[in-house]
């Protein structure tokens, strides 16, 4: 049996949590699946074809699709479930708006967030914040997942020529109906994806203070985080935070500014390679999981650390 | 309108979790518990839509123990009008609490159903999602504005490139996230009051649901360790270890 992975995409272009999607998928099977849902997305196709370990691609390209509705997309993948042991998507905002529709409908449990595959059957996922781990199995006959993306490298996106199959469902949502879209424009790296990510908190004062962490990120290449405190108090908009609620990130290296380092915060960047954490209250909770930390007023940190990049 | 409002008891969101030594969960005994706040944000928009004269009656349903009669008290405590306790043992798959709600929301026949977004215990973030699925609702997920309007509620949703607004038809699901309001705190008087508010019990075989689940926990282990970092004196000496040491930046 197969596996299928969910695509994600923009219409424009295949994000990059889809290679990681894929590379977990390949550790439960070889036969991997990719499905394309939405509108106008021949690019999509295209730069799906030739990720490394995709056997195949199955294109759904109608305006029914285009906004990636729960509503048309989870019965449209139920239709095509019959064929496939596992169906698989990023943990993002999309395939965790979708999947369980999809779970409930074929009614079968799903695994949120897995971290690791240890077999076909049995899987690794964190709980309570990232607190305690847990491993499960499951004897589903359809086994839904969301992966975590951090817990997968990414597959080549060049070197695979996968056949391609276009479904010819067409399944409204007559329900539910897109009206806008406000994205954040940013020529930052994601924040999922960066290698380096410096992070403001409370501590930073206000909107206008971010501005210092951009030098930082200029310099070192890296993407712009927040702690919810941040986002609530208006410094940034919320699709910045990292966190439980937020974004699960796992850099090379994280630069916390101004963050006490609350349980929920951590969750979301634990896994980071090299955590440095920039503070003036020694007592932070934050230095408990800092390779690095430094004491000092950030005021006076961050223009000195951009001036010595 | 009436507006069913699923909430559920976890571990305080401050409690800092242990695993049991025998790693066959985590150690829940004398740990305080709290009302998950993703669903203390539900039940606060339902009478916040009240209040607005939007909706006439909210009901607040919570699956599991006896214990979470308590956690129901509170809701009503908050301004909610009546409870629903679906007896069951406690940490149910989301699935089974999903058809238990949805047989409870079809039962009251509920125009809006509100749950928050995830549980902070098992993070699932698959309730509301799979009630929608199994009632055929559309859904609006990670709300973080809701709007009734013409028999539609209009939704801003959080999305990880910013915000997304969505039209879904009423009956439908709505799942919170932690920006759409700031709840209220519970005043005496009227914690007072919601012990006399009705609270209603009902078993798995009054709703005429089944559970079961196939997905059984091999074993839950404490995250790996950080081992413990160093405090650096200066800048100079921060940027001399992570070119040299750590080897992240160049």
């Amino acid at each position: 049996m197969s596996v299928l992975v969910i695509a994600e995409h923009d219409n424009k272009s295949l994000k990059p949590a889809t290679l990681n999607t894929v590379m977990a998928a390949t550790q439960i099977d070889a036969d991997v699946h990719v499905l394309i849902a939405g509108f106008e997305c021949q690019t999509v196709v295209e730069q799906a074809a030739k990720v490394a370990g995709v056997t195949k691609v199955l294109i759904a390209d109608n305006e029914v699709y285009e906004h990636q509705l729960a509503e048309n997309i989870s019965k449209l993948i139920v239709d095509v479930a019959a064929e496939y042991s596992h169906i698989a998507a990023p943990a993002t905002t999309t395939g965790k708006n979708t999947m369980p529709r999809v779970a409930a409908l074929l009614n079968v449990s799903q695994l949120s967030d897995v971290i690791k595959v240890e077999s076909p059957d049995t899987f690794v996922r964190p709980i309570y914040a990232g607190n305690a781990i847990a491993t499960v199995k499951t004897t589903d006959a359809v086994k839904v997942l969301t992966v975590r993306i951090t817990g997968f490298d990414a597959v080549a996106a060049e070197g695979g020529s996968a056949e391609r199959q276009v479904l010819s469902q067409v399944i409204s949502a007559d329900k539910s109906r897109f009206v806008s879209e406000q994205l954040a424009e940013s020529d930052r790296p994601e924040l999922t994806s960066a290698s380096v990510i410096i992070s403001g908190g409370r501590g930073m004062g206000s909107g206008d203070n971010f501005k210092l962490l951009e030098g930082v990120a200029d310099k070192l290449g890296a993407a712009i985080g927040a702690s919810r405190a941040a986002v609530d108090a208006g410094f940034v908009p919320n699709d910045l935070q990292v966190g439980q609620t937020g974004k699960t990130v796992a850099p090379d290296l994280y630069i916390a500014v101004g963050i006490s380092g609350a349980i929920q915060h951590l969750a979301g960047m634990k896994g980071s390679k090299v955590i440095v954490a920039i503070n003036k209250d020694e007592d932070a909770p934050i230095f408990q999981v800092a390779d690095y930390g430094l004491v000092a007023d950030l005021f006076d940190a961050i223009p000195e650390l951009e001036s010595s990049l | 309108m009436k507006i069913l409002v699923s909430v559920k008891r976890v571990i305080d969101y401050n409690v800092k979790v242990r695993v049991k030594a025998d790693h066959s969960a985590v150690d829940l005994t004398n740990v305080k518990m709290s009302m998950n706040p993703f669903c203390e944000i539900a039940v606060e928009e339902a009478i916040r839509l009240k209040e607005k004269g939007v909706a006439d009656e909210v009901v607040v349903v919570s699956v599991g123990s006896k214990s979470c009669q308590e956690t129901l008290r509170t809701a009503l405590a908050l301004g909610a009008d009546r409870a629903i306790q679906v007896e069951a043992e406690d940490g149910l798959d989301s699935l089974s609490v999903a058809k238990l709600l949805a047989a409870v929301a079809k039962e009251e026949a509920a125009d809006l159903i509100i749950l928050g977004k995830q549980s902070i215990d098992s993070d699932n973030n698959q309730t509301g999602q799979m009630v929608a699925a199994l009632l055929d609702y559309p859904q609006a997920t990670f709300a973080s504005e809701v709007i009734i309007e013409n028999g539609e509620a209009k939704v801003t949703r959080e999305t990880d490139g910013g915000l997304q607004t969505l039209c879904v038809t009423l009956p439908a699901v709505v799942t919170t996230d932690l920006r759409l309001n700031e709840p209220r705190f519970a005043s005496l008087p009227n914690i007072m009051k919601a012990k006399r508010k009705p609270l209603d019990v009902k078993t798995l075989s009054d709703l005429g649901v089944e559970v079961g689940c196939n997905v059984s926990v091999v074993s839950v282990t404490p995250p790996p360790e950080r081992a413990g970092g160093i405090k650096v004196g200066s800048v100079a000496e921060l940027v001399e270890k992570l070119k040299n040491e750590a080897k992240v930046i160049s």
